[in-house]
Formats: structure tokens, C-alpha cells, sequence
């Protein structure tokens, strides 16, 4: 009985693969092969080529965009096995995914979990389909660490909210259509006066300046929202619930930055050292002092990558979230810090061009690459706050405040 | 906590038990007031060897369990938390030579004994301060084996010794031609420089160019998973002190300044165990056991070491007394990450695998 339902299972997954190389076949533009778009956690503006809009929407249609996503709202409703083989299928024919941003890597997952009906059918197939940009509307001028202390008000107005006040590090505020916010709904209550709400970013009074980083790009605003009208029915949850369902949005934010610290991709570090300085005969690096760096970095980069599979087994296994998730973002942004750092002091002053004749794309986007990783141990939950977390949650040591 | 199957848990959960119950930190007092040099409880060992946890490595045939390294890690590093004194991480290296390297006849003869207890085996490679398999001028001609070893673990204990020679490992039995002089280190166990002369060695010949160094990677995930259990306890005692004392009319664990202190030692950990039991995991599957090996005991060296400081430091003055315990965290600490390669020898080893 068990080989012939293995049997079964193995041709289901035959058939499954098979389906996606046609798939592929038929829809990947090739002139996009190798090309990703580089996503990541925060939005980039720009148009589209027509290959690149043809690409999202034959993936969007099917949901395989968001492949594990309900089926009735426009994901792909897939298993987690099938999930693998889309991505072992794309990889293999030099394709990508191409819906991303935070729609579909923190606002649709907490949608689905706390959403109403209504709302999961308007907003979540738009984000599997990667037609709507989202952005994040939380930290504010004195809301930053202390994020609960947000004092962007939403007052009731019978039928409609009128949203008065500032957010700011608004990631791709300039290139969204929406933003999820919390906001202020009773003033006598820090943590439940706070209530989660969908704004459109074409309301009238809502206003956004781009703000330029030390990396020379703007890929945060600052939002002002003046009389601001959002209806009633843009109130995600309950009123006054806004900060559990922020913070359960925030987690997935974690998740996603941890292993996205600077300093991946590209040359490994050793051999941007062999590049860079000499090299002795047995092809070690002369410089020992340089080698045992780059060691010391990799070595902790390893087990860095180790606890981040083991955190996923762990939690896979029991059913809920590993205390040692906790752990990762601190590990991962600090440590791709670290090696963005080294990558730079590896190239000398070639890996300190700003712009112009004299450097490669790569050397200039390295730069650009450090620099902005810098916001990495700060955004989504500084260091120090993780810290705070890990102390006071899993530690059980007492609360300082 | 890598994921475990059920064989796995039982074996854990019964070696924690035994730990805790049986073998707790004052039992070491003991073994270091008794003076004896061998530093280990025979009782105590024969109940390990009852209980099966001297054969995990070894095959069926030869009177083991076959379990494999990662449940024989699971073992050490609940031993390693009350810092019991045995000799079952260097028995169960050297067996896993002879497993390696031996021919039947070897192995008949003696992986049994190493599995019950009967008799006990350790390794010899280094002959100088320093972790350095490079370094080995010890020779065997017509089956005699001359040279000297320094600070073998065990030593006192052993009955066999697993013998680094220029041309590869041999087994030398204790007795004839083998003297000991020993080396009272700073964690007070069995240390001792060796001393051959024309002793009888038999080959262990099956296991290839590399067996000397499959053999050291076996020996690095090992320790690195006996640090693994010291480093889990400092860390919790630690955490129970700040809970407890007080100071300034507040328990210590409320200060924010040591609050981060001990989520950075967490997090340490964190990375400390992923490695270690990648290592022993490694080792199971036979793939990429050279890095993986390499990663364990280097991020050991590097978690234990610190952790062995910060108990220290935040125990305060108390943590200075012979009374507490968590010296001797830090004393054997500081052995362990000299034996089977510093963190420097990792480095370069992990670069050299590396191709830099």
C-alpha cells in the first residue's frame, strides 16, 4: 500500500513540475533571463518594459506570485512542496518572481490573518496580481523606538475618519498606492488607544517628500496627512486593536530583514581579496592579518546562516515560532554590516566611489549597498530593541521601565 | 535544538537525568579532592558504559548502538553541563579511529572492550603546547613505535592509546615501552606527556590518506559539543544569579546595561549550537564534515570563551570563590580551546579549505 501511494504522490509531483516548466515555456520572456528585480523590503518606483508587464501578469493570473496564498483570493493555493518546486522550476529556467514588495511580504500575510471578508477580497488578489504598491505608514518624528507612542490622530467622524498628523520613513511612500497605518483613536490609552487603518495615497490632504539618505537615494518619505477623509470600512480589526495587529505585522518584517542584512551577493570576500591584494604562491592571501579576518567573518557568517535554518526546522517542528527568531535579526543585519565593511576596507579607496569614470557598476552599487545597510539594525526594531525583546520575552528578565 | 527522533530524545532526556542527578558539579569536587590522577569516577563510569553511551559510535556488530555522532553529542553535552570528569569523549574518538581506520581484527578486538568499558582509549597526536598534526616527528620502524606526545587527555585512564606517527595513526597498547609523566592542568582532569619507546603498534591502515584528519574532525565536533553544554549552564546559572541578587534596591537582571549583556549571550549561544550540531550532523551524513567541523569548534572557542569571562563578571566577587562553580567553567574552558586547534589554527584551516 505505501509504495503505491508513494507512487501516486511522485507522479502528483511530476505532474506538478511539469506543469510549471510549461508554464515557464510558454510565458517567461527570455530576454529576461537572469534578471531579477530587486525587490526586496522596500518598493522601487520606474516603469516596466513590456516584457517585464507581460512576465507579472501571466505569474500574477495564476497567483503563483504568492504561491501559498488562498486560492479564493487569488494565490496560488499551493502546498509548501509545490511552493518549492515553482521556486526550483523558476531558478532552473533563469526566471524570477516578480510580486514582491511589502504588499506581499508583511501586509498581505497580516491581512489574511486579521481582515475581514470584505477587505481580503479588495485588497489581497490586486497584491497577488502585483498591480498595487503598498507602503508602511508606522514610525512618526517621536515615534520611533517607542513606537507606541504615535500620535497621528484618526477621529471619528460618523461614517469616515479624518486623519490629521506626520509619519515618516514612509518606505516607498512616492511609488505607493496605499498605505497600512496605525494610528491614534483615543488619546487616553498608549498601547489600545492605537487602531490599524487602510489610507488611500491619493486622498486629498495626503502629502509625501522624499527623503535623501547618506547612500545618496530616497527610498523612505516623510507623509503628512491633512483632514485626511478614510472610510469606516478601511479599519482593519477593531478599533483600539491596532497595535497587536501592527506588532504581528512587524514579525513578518523581521523575518524578511534578517537574512536580507548588505554585504550578500556578489563576489564572495575572499575573492574580492584575491582581486584586490596579492596572493602567494600556494594561492593563499598574503595579507594574514586580512585572511584571518575574512575567517573569523565567514565563519560566524556560517553559523549565522546554520541558526537561521535551524529556526525555521525548529519552528516547522513545534508548531510555532522558535525563541531563537528572536535572535536572528540582530545576528543577521549586524553581521552583513560587518562583512559590507570588510568588502569596502578589501578594494581600498576603488571601494569608496560615489559616482562617475573610474569604477565598475558593481564598485559604485557597494557603496550605495554599505551605506544603506547602515538602516538595517535600526528599521523594523533597533538592535537595542531586539535586545529588549529577547531579555524581557524569552530571558524573563524584568522590565527595566 | 536540532530536531530529534524519538531514540534521540529518550537517550537525552535520560543523559540529562543522569547529569543532573547523578553526576552534578559536586561530584567533579570529588574526583578533584581524591587527588588521583586518572581524575574520573570508575562508578560513575561504569554506569555511563551500562547505560550504553561508550558504544553510540561504535557498529552493532562490535557491541555498540551505531546511533551516531549527533546522539553522542546529545550525551556530551548534558555531561558537560555539571562538567562531569570522564574519559567517554576521548573513548569514543578513539574508537571512531579504529571504526575508521581498523581492520577486523582490530575492530574485533577492540571496539567490544571500548564499548563496555572494559577498557578505555584515548588519542595522542600533538607533541608540543600547540595543537599542530603537521608537527609529528614520532616513527615506527618493524612495529615500534618511538616518539613523544605531550598533554594527551586521559591519559592516566587509558589503555589504549590512538598514536599520530609520521607515516599514520597506530594503536599502542599501555605497558611495555609507554611511560607517563604527568601535566596537572588548570581544570585539574588527566593530562600527560607521553613517552614511547620502541612500544608495539599495530597500524590502523583502512582509512585512507586523510584518516589522521577525519579522525581530529571527530575530536573537534566532540569537545566543541561538551563546550556546548558548558556554555548552555554558565549561561543559565548566570541568568539565575542576575535574577536573584540584589543591588541598589533592584534584582540585577532589571539593569538594562546587563538585560543586553546576556540577549548578546544569547544570541551567541544561538549561533554556538547551530554550529555544533551541524558539525555532528555533518558527520552522520559524511558530507562537508572538514568545514563543518572547522565551524563547530571555532564558534565554540569563540561562544565559550566569552561566556566563561561574563559569568565570571557578572557573578561579581562571588564568581572569583572556589565555593562557585562557574570557575571551573572557565578553567576547563580555556583547556578545551586549546585542544584539537585554537581559534587561529580554525581560522586558517577554514581559509585554507576555503581556497584563501
Amino acid at each position: 500500500m505505501a509504495t503505491v501511494s508513494q507512487t501516486d504522490a511522485d507522479s502528483g509531483v511530476d505532474a506538478f513540475r511539469e506543469e510549471v516548466r510549461t508554464f515557464v515555456r510558454e510565458h517567461f520572456p527570455q530576454e529576461l533571463k537572469g534578471k531579477s528585480l530587486a525587490m526586496g523590503g522596500v518598493e522601487i518606483g520606474g516603469a516596466e518594459t513590456p516584457d517585464q508587464k507581460a512576465w507579472r501578469k501571466a505569474i500574477g493570473q495564476r497567483g503563483w506570485g504568492t504561491p501559498t496564498w488562498p486560492k479564493e483570493y487569488g494565490g496560488g493555493g499551493l502546498n509548501r512542496k509545490q511552493a518549492a518546486i515553482l521556486n526550483e522550476e523558476l531558478a532552473r529556467a533563469g526566471a524570477y518572481n516578480p510580486i514582491g514588495g511589502m504588499g506581499v511580504l508583511m501586509f498581505g500575510p497580516t491581512l489574511l490573518e486579521y481582515g475581514n471578508e470584505a477587505q481580503k477580497k479588495e485588497h489581497i488578489p490586486p497584491i497577488c496580481r502585483g498591480e498595487i504598491r503598498w507602503c508602511q505608514g508606522y514610525s512618526e518624528p517621536n515615534a520611533g523606538s517607542d513606537l507606541a507612542n504615535l500620535q497621528t490622530f484618526a477621529e471619528d467622524k460618523g461614517d469616515h475618519y479624518l486623519v490629521n498628523g506626520q509619519k515618516t520613513w514612509t518606505s516607498g511612500g512616492q511609488w505607493a498606492h496605499k498605505c497600512f497605518a496605525i494610528v491614534r483613536t483615543d488619546r487616553s490609552d498608549k498601547h489600545n488607544g492605537i487602531s490599524f487603518l487602510l489610507i488611500d495615497m491619493d486622498s486629498p490632504g495626503v502629502e509625501v517628500r522624499p527623503i535623501t539618505m547618506i547612500s545618496g537615494t530616497s527610498p523612505f518619505c516623510e507623509t503628512f496627512f491633512t483632514n485626511v477623509k478614510v472610510p469606516k470600512e478601511n479599519l482593519v480589526g477593531k478599533e483600539g486593536q491596532g497595535w497587536t495587529i501592527g506588532k504581528r505585522l512587524l514579525q513578518h518584517e523581521r523575518t524578511n530583514i534578517s537574512g536580507a542584512g548588505a554585504g550578500r551577493g556578489g563576489p564572495s570576500l575572499s575573492d574580492l581579496a584575491k582581486k584586490h591584494s596579492q596572493v602567494d604562491s600556494n594561492g593563499k592571501l598574503a595579507d594574514q592579518v586580512l585572511r584571518d579576518r575574512i575567517a573569523d567573518v565567514e565563519i560566524r557568517w556560517s553559523s549565522f546562516l546554520l541558526t537561521a535554518r535551524r529556526a525555521v526546522e525548529e519552528s516547522k517542528a513545534q508548531g510555532g515560532v522558535s525563541e531563537i527568531s528572536s535572535a536572528l535579526k540582530k545576528l543577521g543585519t549586524k553581521l552583513g554590516q560587518e562583512r559590507a565593511e570588510l568588502a569596502i576596507e578589501i578594494m581600498g579607496k576603488q571601494g569608496l566611489g560615489w559616482e562617475g569614470d573610474g569604477f565598475t557598476g558593481p564598485e559604485l552599487a557597494g557603496v550605495r549597498a554599505w551605506l544603506y545597510g547602515k538602516a538595517t539594525t535600526i528599521y523594523g526594531g533597533s538592535t537595542e530593541i531586539q535586545n529588549n525583546i529577547i531579555a524581557k520575552r524569552v530571558l524573563g528578565m524584568l522590565d527595566h521601565q | 535544538m536540532a530536531v530529534l527522533n524519538e531514540e534521540q530524545e529518550m537517550l537525552r532526556d535520560m543523559a540529562r537525568e543522569w547529569a543532573a542527578n547523578e553526576s552534578p558539579v559536586t561530584e567533579f569536587r570529588k574526583v578533584r579532592a581524591s587527588g588521583a590522577p586518572e581524575a574520573f569516577d570508575r562508578a560513575a563510569y561504569a554506569a555511563m558504559t551500562e547505560m550504553g553511551w561508550a558504544g553510540i559510535v561504535i557498529p552493532e556488530e562490535h557491541g555498540g548502538s551505531d546511533f551516531g555522532f549527533l546522539s553522542a553529542g546529545l550525551v556530551v553535552e548534558e555531561l558537560g553541563k555539571t562538567l562531569t570528569a570522564t574519559p567517554i569523549v576521548m573513548n569514543t574518538i578513539a574508537a571512531s579511529a579504529i571504526v575508521l581506520g581498523g581492520n577486523d581484527e582490530q575492530k574485533a578486538a577492540w571496539l567490544p572492550r571500548l564499548a563496555s568499558g572494559a577498557a578505555i582509549g584515548t588519542l595522542a597526536i600533538d607533541e608540543g603546547a600547540k595543537h599542530d598534526p603537521a608537527a609529528i616527528a614520532t616513527q615506527v620502524t618493524d612495529g615500534k613505535l618511538s616518539g613523544t606526545k605531550a598533554f594527551v587527555p586521559e591519559a592516566h585512564g587509558a589503555d589504549l592509546f590512538v598514536v599520530a606517527a609520521k607515516d599514520g595513526l597506530y594503536l599502542v597498547e599501555k605497558g611495555d615501552g609507554v611511560s607517563l609523566t604527568t601535566r596537572n592542568l588548570t581544570d585539574q582532569r588527566s593530562h600527560a606527556d607521553l613517552t614511547f619507546d620502541g612500544a608495539k603498534a599495530q597500524k590502523l591502515a583502512n582509512g585512507g590518506e586523510s584518516l589522521l584528519d577525519d579522525v581530529l574532525d571527530r575530536a573537534r565536533v566532540l569537545v566543541a559539543a561538551e563546550m556546548l553544554g558548558m556554555a548552555q549552564a554558565v549561561f543559565e546559572t548566570t541568568l539565575d544569579y542576575l535574577k536573584q541578587r540584589v543591588q541598589f534596591n533592584q534584582v540585577l537582571a532589571t539593569f538594562q546595561a546587563l538585560q543586553h549583556r546576556m540577549a548578546d549571550m544569547f544570541a551567541d549561544l544561538a549561533q554556538m549550537r547551530s554550529a555544533v550540531e551541524a558539525g555532528l550532523q555533518a558527520i552522520d551524513s559524511g558530507f562537508g564534515i572538514a568545514r563543518a567541523a572547522t565551524v563547530a569548534k571555532a564558534e565554540a572557542n569563540r561562544v565559550m570563551h566569552k561566556l566563561s569571562n561574563e559569568g565570571i563578571q557578572l557573578h561579581g566577587g562571588i564568581g572569583m570563590t572556589d565555593e562557585y562553580d562557574v570557575g571551573f567553567y572557565l578553567k576547563r574552558s580555556r583547556v578545551l580551546e586549546a585542544t584539537w586547534g585554537s581559534t587561529s589554527y580554525l581560522r586558517d584551516r577554514f581559509a585554507a579549505i576555503g581556497g584563501y
